[in-house]
């Protein structure tokens, strides 16, 4: 089980989604997971063994390294990924279902017409409209939230996005204030900025789906009352079609039996 | 050997789960499996490295952890996600199981290997509760190895070689206690799904009965439409409203000991007659006190 499972699972849903969303999940996982696994694993592998305090003191080391990273850089972004990755399984649960629930009908013989086969039912491609407009819509809504929640867990679990090079700690057993060396603190820090940008792009194309979203809904609506208010013209001309058909058949019908028109 | 394998072997499982059992597939799978993977197998790498004792004796250490931690918590998470996800694999033993019996009998046996009816959905419920077992099982472990959820940042240790009570440094305490919570909550939230999953299975199947069993009653007193070609009347004259009906073949007043076709026939007995519509023709309803014979031509 690994991120390439990961990418099986959300990339399914990929089919479905607008091009903002193919694009969103382009920029995680290769702006993003790519770099946390390929990167950022290696930069922040040796951080305990090279966390060095200014004493001997057994136990100083553990307790103030503890103290300063309550949680690893390296682990929150997975915790992150996974968790602005799993809403997409909301939609992809909607769509397996609206499929078993047209394969359950088709075996049912109630939509031939609009299927040929059950493997024409598992490729096609579903509409983002009705009840999946809405899952979609929350799953967006939903990352969004993910997202800024482990933005500001970062910054307030570290002070911030800069990591200092030294830091001071009198944590007991340490038996005064120690100063205690991070391994790497400036490239710690240039993969923390990058990774909080693309956090950030990711945000920001999530907001920009989501009101996509809503105008897409918004000028449907729009058209469609227009179309109430003012039937098209070639609807106009059928009606009146028919009208006449209807007077044709009428006067066929009385010219048969015999009776004036 | 991996993770992979467990994870191949259970995508074979979701074909046969109802919409819990996926959504539990899914929490396994990205809330249990992936998150041990990438992230809570690493917080416990060099837990034994980083273990520090207040102490220059050689083996205080060595004895200290293995008295605090006899078997490492990651180590217990993944017995825990091994256990959990076998049960599973019962049900596609017995898919499998049927499928072989379709093969050896060169027919049809049921309406499809993978519906969960008959010895099947006794399986699924099985193996729901051995889940539910383990998971409960596991998490009850935890808690009385480790006395808690939570892990201490020092604890002391006075078993020899230690020459005296010993502070002894956990690595890493808070990332691993994030982590143990996180396994509770997940395993809690499978518990969860399992029970939902079992009283939603039991209760539909406790539904279906009572229907079955309803249907039955109602059969019973119903005129049954296709098998009968012939009615024969009793005392009883045809009831007046059949009168107004036109029917295909059309039915004569009824006469003592008479046989007419009816397109819905029954053998009418003594009792009243009430006409219902069945089938979108009409047929009689005898509510008798009297059982409803079936007339055959050859009786």
């Amino acid at each position: 089980m690994d991120w390439g499972t990961l990418h099986t699972f959300i990339g399914g849903v990929n089919k479905h989604s607008t091009s903002i969303g193919k694009v969103w999940l382009t920029v995680i996982f290769i702006f993003r997971v790519m770099i946390l696994v390929v990167a950022a694993q290696e930069v922040w592998g040796d951080e305990q063994d090279d966390f060095v305090c200014n004493t001997l003191q057994p136990g100083c080391k553990n307790v103030c390294y503890d103290h300063f990273f309550p949680v690893s850089h390296i682990r929150l972004w997975a915790l992150q990924l996974i968790f602005v990755s799993t809403p997409a399984l909301l939609v992809a649960m909607h769509v397996a279902y609206y499929r078993h629930e047209a394969a359950r009908r088709f075996r049912r013989g109630e939509k031939r017409g609009e299927f040929k086969d059950l493997e024409d039912i598992k490729q096609q491609k579903i509409r983002i409209e009705g009840s999946l407009w809405w899952t979609y819509t929350c799953s967006i809504f939903f990352r969004i939230i993910f997202e800024a929640t482990f933005m500001y867990v970062f910054y307030f679990l570290y002070n911030g996005y800069h990591l200092p090079w030294v830091l001071k700690c009198g944590i007991y057993p340490c038996p005064n204030l120690v100063d205690c060396f991070i391994s790497r603190p400036t490239e710690k820090t240039v993969f923390t900025i990058f990774m909080i940008s693309a956090s950030v792009i990711c945000m920001l194309l999530n907001v920009a789906e989501l009101c996509y979203l809503l105008l897409k809904v918004c000028f449907r609506r729009a058209k469609r009352a227009k179309t109430q208010r003012n039937p098209p013209n070639h609807a106009l001309k059928e009606s009146k079609q028919n009208e006449m058909n209807e007077l044709i058949s009428e006067s066929g019908h009385n010219a048969v039996t015999g009776f004036p028109s | 050997m991996s993770w992979m394998f467990l994870r191949d072997l259970l995508s074979g499982v979701n074909k046969y789960s109802p919409g819990i059992g996926w959504i539990w597939l899914a929490v396994m799978f990205i809330f249990r499996l992936l998150v041990y993977m990438v992230a809570a197998e690493h917080v416990w790498k060099d837990e034994q490295k980083e273990f520090e004792c207040n102490v220059r004796q050689p083996g205080c250490e060595n004895v200290c952890f293995d008295y605090f931690f006899p078997i490492s918590q990651v180590r217990l998470w993944a017995l825990q996600l091994i256990m959990v996800s076998t049960p599973s694999l019962l049900v596609v033993l017995h898919v499998a199981y049927r499928e072989g019996r379709e093969k050896r009998h060169r027919k049809k046996l049921y309406v499809s290997p993978g519906t969960m009816d008959g010895g099947l959905w006794y399986t699924y419920l099985i193996s729901l509760i051995v889940k539910t077992g383990f998971e409960i099982g596991f998490l009850v472990l935890f808690y009385k190895l480790y006395g808690g959820f939570s892990v201490p940042y020092f604890m002391q240790c006075d078993l020899k070689p230690c020459p005296n009570t010993v502070d002894c440094f956990v690595s890493k305490p808070t990332e691993k206690t994030i982590f143990i919570l996180f396994l509770v909550i997940t395993s809690c939230l499978c518990i969860v799904l399992n029970f939902t999953e079992l009283s939603f299975l039991v209760l539909k199947c406790f539904i279906k009965c009572c229907l079955q069993k309803y249907s039955k009653k109602l059969k019973s007193s119903v005129c049954e439409c296709h098998n009968l070609r012939y009615v024969k009347y009793g005392e009883m004259g045809a009831p007046p409203l059949l009168q107004k009906h036109r029917l295909d073949s059309a039915m004569s007043t009824a006469q003592e000991g008479e046989t007419k076709t009816l397109m819905s026939p029954v053998r009418v007995e003594m009792g009243r007659m009430a006409v219902v519509e069945n089938c979108g023709r009409l047929c009689l309803s005898v509510q008798s006190n009297r059982k409803l014979k079936k007339w055959t031509p050859e009786s």
